[in-house]
């Protein structure tokens, strides 16, 4: 069936349900919707009707008959052509130029949210000519500044909060996804396997704690076996998800004998694996900063000068940056951002997602990711959490999925944790929310289609999109990070520069040791060598001063309460900081030669105290 | 390898008394703690009642434990402070420990072991707080630290959650340090703390105690803004409806002390699932030979008093079981407890007087004029325990028709006092001083005697004044004759003096 008809037909179901405001229009490979709704869910339920289409429409190299129905869509072909685009490699090539819903309903009474920006304003990059500038400084970000140091370039990541992986990136449940649960036909399919099995080699590269620690899908109704086994079968050999078995009941038990009693088999991946989110981003931004890229923190994109398909020049609140190619990794702001680059043919829908963290005791009697599914619920990970055994052996439950405009609010609600909690007692009966040490909230950056968009700008053509990045975008970035660094030097070799390779590239990222895990000959050993590794100063999760200071003479030295917890875990524990909170102060007072009450929980608004008493 | 009769992990109250009996029934014994200095929690605890019960008078907490540390360096005690116990193990009878300080990785055997790690508080997120995620929520204990031993204010306005007695006790102290402290609220139609505090600390400055209340939600992105509060129903359940918004800075959270048993747990202490502390004998051994238990480990006590009392059984305990004296029947005897055996063990320990507290909500605070009404709080109505002599009479005053009819006393002077009480209320002051002094920003201060209420406030301006510039000690005076009272204003630690 032709784009229009099928488009046409959606509209008509669409004006049944939301009214005659609405409308669609197609304008270069983007499915504009239009209209005017009561509520946020309203919208998102409307685009996603379309966004069906849109991805039956099939990928950029497949769209030629629906462009030639539509005809703008060929001029701009054309125009991509007279700028030498770059279509990149392997998965990014067979997915460019695949048609995205944009979102161009309004909702009734709803404001937009305001951008929160940092209070900072100075031209501390003003004039500034990098080779490539990526905005956002989350796992994409990071990672991609990482792998473009491997050539000679001048790079330089912005990130508008005071510490990298601030958003989705330190908000997420750190599962290393197996892949089992991802159809084929997506960009995330293509990338999920190879990646995970690039953790091993990337994480010991960058110092990253990673564990294999296998995925558990239990089912409980015996009837789905047959299914579930054709559908291992499929995962297996079809989409190259090798790892995939099904265990009986009496093999899952004697694996993880926690494991429901009704589960009557599971679905297992032993490739799944748990990692920090939030350490592995700052790893990769490290690893790019000793290669020579910069980082600069607080840091906001305001406006962008684009003229002729071209970025000109960024305006920041440091100063406005000239940049010979932009990469937009800027998670939920990344539509506003291809808006700013007057690029924007794909719409992002915030959603947020809980999860608790549970008490390292309880850690001890749960060694593995699990959930369940019964049969239609296709995406048990994404809608209803699961349980996962953490790189650091505290327990994760999460995260639930709901739809929200706000793309920063980071609240918790009770509804979450009780909705997540009652759903996976059903995967571990001993699940209690009195083990709860803390929880968070996250916002992830899904598009209408739910897959990435990885792919030169269209209409502007120093820029790359990294956009749409959500579950698995963790797993997936070591693969995603090299592909967008080819596909940017490809992009600067277009336009007439010349790339050499780093020959002084150092992929390894010398970590922060972490004292409580040393046998105790090393442990010894390293004191000898610094008292201060011998110096106790987070009882929970028994962090030395030693690491603290470390975390503070690191490459991105982030000074803050969070920032140090971020890196080594004081405060991570069961007291949440009560303890060692103080003293944490105190040694960053010390370090940095700065008074008590000018060390912040994470940027310079987050004062933890207002001064001396007298 | 270093080998001990009995190892005391922790140098708080409980574990120096520990130490001082087990060394006194001749035991070769180490103390070890954690922080830089001994002490434990009472070094922040700047405020007076301490040791009542056991020394007869009022002491500040800093002083409390200066009574201790003094007769543990006289009895040459062996101890490491800024020491971390990584590992304990059993090997052939006896433990070996490891453990870590800035000399390096090393072991110790020891007949005995015992567990004086104290306790920690219930986090906002153990209390289902929700909202954002801003600077500004404090345990009362975390606020106390950066206030009397960083010198710190963390607050200008702050709404504090739980009338537990730290909460309290935070409440007078930030409102003496210039803070305004909008209210308490507690989700339980009755308080926590001990009725003195809530004289003293909220009644003295007109701070209110809202029961049955709760903070449902925090907003603020950076720093904290406001709070949301909400009525709660008799299941503890906010009530729709009832949410009010208070814009403040801070939220402060006294809700609960939860006993520190990770060591135990590793050893397989089995663990008393309502106190959360481990289950032991009359001697305060666990069930597992050689492991005892005391103090706020074993389970938050209302009585510092009684951490010294239980700290002394453990102490005693460990020492014989060292020597061999202790049989292995009363062993056996503890083995396989229940939760409601814990309970009475507990009671018997401290000869009846103290009592596990149900939701660890009751914090190390001595008792002086105050003990905790279990029924609701009348303010027509006080009951207090009589100072004047050890016999500590439970008095009763009730007003009627501006009357004052004191039950309860034994003797006129008791009498006597409750009517000074009721009428022209004579407070201890306790505050502290600014010092030059780079290790202590603030030095801890009382009044060397109790002065009238209504001169606190004017009495917390000349401390104000002071800065230290020689490092006094315990006792020494900082201001004679304050404002022309007739009392001093004393130090009351020997931080300054280098004594750890």
């Amino acid at each position: 069936m032709k784009l229009e008809k099928k488009l046409n037909n959606t509209l008509r179901d669409a004006r049944q349900k939301y009214g005659e405001s609405v409308n669609v229009h197609v304008e270069d490979r983007s499915i504009i919707v239009e209209g005017v709704l009561d509520t946020w869910q309203d919208a998102v339920d409307l685009c996603s009707m379309f966004a069906e289409v849109s991805t039956s429409a099939g990928k950029g190299n497949c769209a030629s008959d629906a462009d030639t129905n539509q005809g703008t869509g060929s001029s701009a072909q054309a125009e991509g052509r007279r700028h030498n685009r770059v279509r990149g490699c392997g998965p990014i090539a067979r997915h460019a130029g695949g048609y995205h819903v944009v979102n161009n309903t309004t909702v009734k009474g709803l404001e937009k949210e305001e951008i929160r920006l940092p209070k900072v304003r100075d031209n501390s990059l003003e004039g500034e000519h990098p080779d490539v500038l990526i905005i956002g400084g989350g796992i994409s970000g990071a990672s991609i500044a990482r792998e473009l140091m491997k050539w000679k370039l001048d790079v330089l990541l912005v990130d508008k909060e005071a510490d990298v992986a601030l958003h989705a990136s330190g908000r997420n449940d750190g599962e290393v996804h197996p892949g089992v649960d991802l159809g084929k036909g997506t960009l995330k399919q293509e990338y999920v396997v190879k990646a995970n099995r690039m953790f091993d080699q990337v994480c010991s590269e960058l110092s990253v704690p990673f564990k294999r620690v296998g995925q558990f899908v239990g089912f409980f109704d015996k009837k789905l076996y047959l299914p579930i086994k054709m559908f291992a079968f499929q995962r297996k050999h079809l989409c190259g998800v090798d790892d995939t078995v099904v265990l009986s009941k009496a093999k899952m038990k004697e694996m993880e004998p926690s494991l429901s009693d009704d589960f009557q088999f599971a679905l297992y991946n032993p490739y799944a694996g748990s990692v920090s989110p939030y350490e592995l981003t700052i790893a990769y931004a490290e690893n790019a900063c000793t290669n020579g890229a910069r980082v600069s923190l607080e840091t906001a994109v305001l406006d962008m000068d684009v003229s002729n398909g071209k970025i000109n020049s960024v305006k920041t609140n440091r100063g406005t940056i000239y940049p010979k190619l932009v990469i937009n990794a800027a998670g939920v702001f990344s539509e506003d951002i291809a808006a700013m680059a007057k690029d924007r043919f794909f719409s992002i829908h915030p959603r947020r997602g809980t999860n608790s963290i549970l008490d390292k005791n309880k850690g001890k009697s749960f060694g593995t990711i699990a959930s369940w599914k019964t049969l239609g619920g296709a995406h048990a990970h994404t809608k209803g959490g699961g349980i996962v055994h953490t790189v650091s052996d505290n327990l994760l439950i999460g995260p639930d999925a709901i739809e929200t405009h706000e793309k920063e609010n980071f609240e918790t609600r009770q509804e979450s944790i009780d909705n997540i909690f009652e759903k996976q007692k059903k995967t571990w009966k001993d699940l209690s929310e009195n083990d709860i040490i803390t929880y968070f909230t996250g916002v992830r950056a899904a598009t209408f289609e739910e897959d990435y968009v990885i792919e030169a700008g269209r209409k502007t053509h120093n820029l790359i999109h990294c956009a749409g990045i959500q579950s698995p975008g963790l797993t997936t970035a070591p693969v995603v990070a090299i592909d967008v660094a080819k596909l940017a030097v490809d992009t600067l070799a277009a336009h007439g520069e010349q790339i050499h390779t780093n020959a002084n590239f150092d992929s390894v990222r010398k970590g922060i040791p972490k004292v409580s895990k040393l046998t105790k000959e090393e442990r010894a050993a390293l004191i000898k060598e610094n008292p201060d590794y011998g110096k106790i100063v987070c009882r929970c999760e028994e962090i030395s001063k030693g690491e603290i200071l470390d975390a503070l003479r690191s490459p991105l030295g982030v000074c803050s309460v969070d920032g140090v917890k971020k890196r080594v875990r004081p405060g991570m524990g069961r007291c949440q900081g009560g303890f060692c909170m103080p003293l944490v102060s105190k040694i960053i007072s010390e370090e940095l030669e700065i008074p008590l009450e000018e060390v912040y929980k994470n940027n310079s608004d987050s004062v933890i105290t207002y001064g001396k008493i007298k | 390898m270093k080998k001990y009769d009995v190892i005391v992990i922790g140098g708080g109250s409980a574990g120096l008394s520990a130490a001082i009996e087990a060394k006194k029934c001749n035991a070769d014994v180490l103390l070890i703690e954690r922080e830089a200095r001994l002490g434990g929690v009472l070094k922040q605890c700047i405020h007076d009642g301490f040791g009542l019960v056991r020394f007869g008078k009022k002491l500040s907490g800093p002083e409390y434990a200066q009574k201790f540390i003094r007769e543990f360096h006289e009895l040459g005690i062996d101890y490491m402070t800024t020491t971390f116990v990584t590992e304990i193990k059993k090997d052939k009878g006896e433990y070996e420990l490891t453990y870590v300080n800035e000399e390096g990785l090393d072991y110790c055997k020891t007949k005995s072991v015992v567990l004086a790690t104290g306790c920690r508080e219930r986090t906002a997120k153990q209390v289902l707080i929700h909202g954002t995620r801003p600077a500004g929520v404090f345990s009362a204990g975390t606020a106390q630290h950066y206030v009397n031993l960083l010198g710190q204010m963390p607050t200008k306005k702050c709404v504090i959650l739980g009338s537990g007695d730290i909460g309290l006790i935070m409440a007078r102290r930030l409102t003496l340090e210039g803070a305004e402290v909008v209210g308490v609220y507690e989700a339980k139609p009755t308080p926590s703390g001990l009725e003195r505090n809530i004289v003293q600390c909220l009644d003295d400055f007109d701070i209110p105690l809202m029961l049955s209340h709760t903070v449902t939600r925090v907003f603020g992105h950076d720093r904290l803004t406001a709070v949301e509060i909400s009525q709660v129903d008799e299941n503890m359940r906010p009530v729709a409806g009832t949410e009010e918004i208070i814009q403040c800075d801070a939220l402060i959270l006294s809700v609960g002390l939860i006993p520190e048993n990770e060591v135990a747990k590793e050893l397989g202490v089995t663990i008393d699932g309502r106190t959360r502390g481990p289950v032991c004998d009359e001697n305060m051994m666990t069930d597992v030979e050689g492991i005892f238990s005391c103090g706020n480990a074993y389970h938050v006590f209302d009585l510092v008093d009684y951490v010294s009392k239980n700290g002394e059984t453990a102490g005693r305990g460990a020492a014989k079981f060292s020597q061999g004296k202790l049989s292995s029947k009363a062993v056996g005897g503890a083995k396989g407890g229940a939760t409601g055996k814990a309970a009475d063990v507990a009671e018997k320990n401290a000869n009846g007087e103290a009592k596990a507290s149900a939701a660890g909500a009751a914090e190390k605070t001595a008792s002086s004029v105050g003990s905790v009404g279990t029924g609701g709080f009348d303010k027509n109505v006080r009951n207090m325990t009589c100072i004047v002599c050890p016999n500590s009479c439970k008095l009763r005053i009730e007003k009627k028709d501006g009357e004052l009819i004191v039950t309860g006393h034994r003797c006129v002077r008791g009498e006597a006092f409750a009517i000074s009480e009721m009428t022209h209320p004579m407070r201890t002051l306790c505050s502290s001083v600014a010092s030059v002094f780079e290790e202590a920003p603030v030095v801890p201060v009382r009044t060397s005697d109790e002065i009238s209420k209504d001169k606190m406030l004017e009495c917390m301006e000349e401390i104000n004044k002071v800065v230290l510039a020689d490092r006094l000690g315990e006792g020494d005076v900082v201001i004679g004759n304050v404002l022309g009272l007739g009392v001093d204003v004393i130090v009351t630690s020997d931080i300054l003096r280098g004594e750890s």
